[in-house]
Parts: structure tokens; sequence; C-alpha cells
């Protein structure tokens, strides 16, 4: 970290020592774009980890801040909806006319029905046989990067292995895969961020749109050729989708395609600053590859992809002693559950070999739990199999950026140079 | 004389049979854990948070467990594989009258 990063998070630590815990705000999507989030969340897990703030951008919500209270509201779905009919997962409110339904955004029994379907595209023996594809794809990428040369990471790498796997996965056409590229980042995208491809909610509807026009046309092309074994095909033949509205598609689409996006992408991000942040697990993975499987996992705690998902209480109840009324909204913060230190022991520290590294709720809980976890770890494991092969060093040499998000904690530049550690 | 130590089986998909010696008051999933059983990756570490622990009990020792509770049984809603002797192993925790149980052991996994 530079030393105006390291001023700012220090002015941060300052401040939220010092607030009052009640006006602590943790809904603003600087923090997330600065890396200021940290000591906000640690002060509130300390002292007020099921915190009520009124005033936010996006009206009054809890903050579920520790990693126990995060897996029991997501574990609890009768009384912690998800259901667009209560508001859905996200953190802001949107009228009912505006909700999209989707596999996410939906309670059993109908949950279970729409995930199964989407499950067996996923399913671990599938991943098998995808295993050598994204293997080949992974090894020409790194072998075509320039050596002691500054690029933007997740320009040339993390966004085009994560596209390339999820077009696959989808059955998308290859040469217009950039499109789901491009979708997953309007779907979420900030307006009160920089965002280069759209600037109003009108924008946001067109974009979006177009990608619902282009699934019909495949869809229609589709229920022509008979079912294979992608998303497409569920989409088009399952009974689970086949007959779901053009609204309810577009959810299940933007689901699908920012799940199978930006998480992964951002972790392979994350994977790299963490490595050189932390140079003596860099040291210690190299030593030896065979901690790569918990690198990763660790990578995914570390980074915290999505940032949060929300729930809605369907009656009154009480969690932590907090009097929480039916339709409250609770935001679940899984950046800061992966940080509580009574659950992971030195949270805070970058750990590759940690006893047990799959202990965090990055992925969530209960039915809800992330269906392409697999496919996720498939991808970074590989990477960092064929990093360590060809003995490839990666540096980061300038500060990352992030986008000013309130969903998805990622990155849109990280320069870095790649250096041969080969004779 | 010596008493026969406890074990539980633990069928694999290959059909072969593993068995290993129960231990009272430890859940099923950490036998198969702690005797490296594939096909059980147990991601959320027994919280019952997660469905990777799915197995299907013998019909005949099925009864004999203690019920499934409402959460077990929404993660079991969401398993590939789901039958009607279907658990989730780290809900079962063995006692010293499992002698003898027998569960196999679901191929998404393996």
């Amino acid at each position: 970290m530079n030393i105006a990063a390291n001023d700012l998070l220090a002015e941060h630590t300052q401040r939220a020592r010092q607030m009052r815990v009640e006006d602590i705000d943790v809904v603003d999507g600087a923090l997330y774009q600065d890396g200021t989030w940290m000591p906000y969340f640690e002060r509130l897990r300390a002292e007020d980890p099921v915190h009520y703030f009124e005033n936010g951008r996006f009206g009054p919500n809890w903050a579920i801040t520790k990693f126990e209270d995060i897996m029991e509201v997501e574990k609890d779905w009768r009384l912690f909806s998800s259901d667009v009919d209560w508001g859905g997962v996200l953190i802001w409110q949107k009228a009912p006319e505006n909700r999209l339904r989707s596999l996410i955004s939906s309670d059993p029994p109908s949950h279970s029905v729409k995930r199964k379907a989407v499950q067996t595209v996923v399913h671990p023996r599938r991943l098998q046989q995808m295993d050598q594809l994204v293997r080949e794809r992974t090894i020409k990428l790194i072998e075509d990067l320039p050596l002691n040369e500054t690029f933007n990471w997740v320009e040339k790498v993390s966004i085009p292995l994560t596209t390339l796997t999820l077009a696959t996965i989808f059955g998308f056409p290859m040469e217009h895969r950039h499109l789901l590229t491009h979708w997953s980042e309007v779907a979420f995208a900030d307006l009160l961020g920089d965002c280069d491809t759209i600037k109003t909610e009108e924008d946001r509807a067109v974009e979006l749109n177009k990608c619902l026009e282009t699934f019909l046309e495949l869809r229609a092309e589709r229920r022509r050729t008979g079912e294979t074994d992608d998303l497409l095909s569920i989409l088009t033949h399952s009974e689970a989708y086949r007959d779901v509205d053009d609204k309810e598609l577009l959810g299940n689409l933007i689901t699908l395609i920012v799940g199978g996006n930006e998480t992964t992408r951002n972790t392979m991000s994350g994977s790299v600053l963490f490595l050189n942040q932390f140079p003596e697990e860099a040291r210690k993975l190299r030593q030896n590859p065979d901690l790569i499987n918990s690198m990763v996992c660790e990578s995914i705690r570390f980074q915290s992809p999505i940032l949060a998902f929300r729930r809605t209480a369907t009656r009154d109840t009480v969690l932590r002693g907090k009097q929480i009324k039916q339709g409250d909204r609770l935001v679940l913060w899984y950046v800061s559950g992966n940080r509580d230190s009574e659950i992971i022991e030195n949270p805070d520290q970058f750990i590759i070999d940690r006893d047990d590294p799959r202990k965090h709720v990055s992925f969530g809980g209960g039915v809800h739990r992330c269906v392409g976890n697999r496919v996720a770890e498939m991808q970074l494991r590989i990477l960092w199999e064929e990093l360590l092969k060809h003995d490839l060093q990666v540096e980061v040499v300038g500060e990352p950026r992030r986008p000013y998000n309130l969903f998805v904690h990622g990155y849109t530049d990280l320069p870095v140079q790649v250096r041969s550690l080969a004779g | 004389m010596a008493h026969k130590t406890p074990s539980i089986h633990f069928e694999l998909t290959d059909g072969s049979l593993r068995t290993v010696p129960a231990k009272a008051g430890v859940s099923l999933m950490r036998h198969a854990l702690d005797n490296g059983i594939p096909g059980i990756p147990a991601d959320c570490g027994g919280d019952c948070a997660c469905a990777t622990c799915h197995v299907h009990v013998d019909p005949g020792w099925f009864s004999q467990l203690p019920e499934t509770t409402q959460q077990e049984s929404d993660l079991l809603d969401i398993v590939d594989d789901l039958c009607d002797v279907s658990r989730l192993s780290c809900q079962i925790v063995v006692t010293e009258d499992m002698d003898g149980l027998t569960v196999k052991i679901p191929e998404f996994y393996v």
C-alpha cells in the first residue's frame, strides 16, 4: 500500500473509533472503493453487531456483521425471506413492479426446483470434464503474457479467463462472449460511481433488455436443436425454466451471469494482490504447491467478492437481543463475517495453510449457498497451478483500483508485471 | 472376553465397503472425514449449512436414526441423488448402539 492509501486508512480507523457507534453507516460505496471498510465493521462486531441504521442511502436496515449471526439468518429462510414478494436479496428496495424474480430471490419450494435444475450444469463430474479445456485456455493465456512489462491483470487475465468459462457453461456463442461481461457490469453498476457504460437507470434498462432479447433468440434456436448439457439448454428445456416469463428469465440470467463472472474474476485479482501483500505466504506456496487448494479458499474468504446479500424478516423476532420487526431488512455483510475473530483466528491475516480453509461466509449458507462454488474454485486452482508450473511470478507494481459499489467487491485495475523465475 | 470394536460401514460408489471404528458422540460426517472416505467434502464443517455431506442410509438403519430436523430437510431438498433414505451425515451423531450402521456415499462429489 502506498503512503496516501495508508494515510486514508489511518484517518478512517481514527474516525471509526471516535464516532458514536449508532452513527456508523456501512451502506457507503466509497468504503469499498477506497478499502476503508475494515475499522467500521471491527467496531460494529465488537459493540453493536446487529446494527440498525435508519438514514442510510437505501433507508433503514440492519447490518448483520458476525459470522454466526449471518449463518443463523441464512439458514432460517422461513423467518428471513429471500423472496421478491418480501423485497428480494438486494440491499436497495425496489417497487414491486421493478423487482425481478430469480432462483436466488425465491424461497422454497419453487427455489429448490430452480436450483436443482442449474446444479446439473455445475455437477462435479461435468467440471472434471471441463478441467482440461479450462487448463488449455489458461496455459495459452499465461504463455502469451508480456514479461517485465506493466499491464492490468484484471483486463488481461481475470476477465478473459472467467468470461471464457462462463460462455462455455452457458453454451453462449464464443465470438460474442464479451457481452456476458458487459451485462454483468451493467446489471449492478452503481450510478454514483464512475461508470463508463451507463449513466441512468434508463440506460441500464436498455442494455438489460438487449440481454433478454439476445437470450430469447438463443432460446428459440435451442428449441429447434434439442437438449445439451449447458445452462442455455436448462433455461430452454427444463421444466423449472422453460415457461418462465421474460422478467423472470432476465432475473435468472442476471443472477447466473453475475454469479459466474464477478465473483471468480475478482478473487483471481484478489489472490494476486494478497500474495503480494503477504510475501511469506507467496514463498510458502512456491515451496509447496499442494497449498493451492487452501490458498484458493483463503483468497475467497479474504476477498469476499460479494459484499452482502439482504433478507427480509417475515415476522417479528429477536436477534442477538435486538427487536427485529416484520418487514425489516437485514443486510448480511459477508465482508465482515469473514473477519470475525471469534470464528477465524487472525482474520485480517492472509494465511494460506489454515486448518479449516472453507470456514468462510463468502458462499453464504443454507438453501441459497452458492451453487457455482466448485466452478469458482476450479478456475482459481487451475490458474495458480499453471502460474507455478510456468515459474511465473506476478508482481503488483501500482495501486489497485476498485469500483464504487455496494454489492460487488472487486477491482477495475491491478497493475502488475510478470517475471519469469525459470533459469 | 475381548469386545468387538463397534464399527460403521461406508459403501463407496464403486461398490466396495470401508469399515471404520465407531466413536460415540462424534458425527457420522466426522467419521468419514477422519477416515478419508471420498465423496464427503463437508464444506461448512458440520453446521447444517451446505448439504455437501449427503449420504444414503441403509433402509434397515434409517428408521432407527434420530429424526431429520426441518433445517436438515430443507437442505436435503436441494441435493442431487435425493432418495427416501437420504440424510446429512453431519446431523447424525454416532451413539454406542449404532454398531454396524451402514451408509452409502452418493456419486455427486466423487
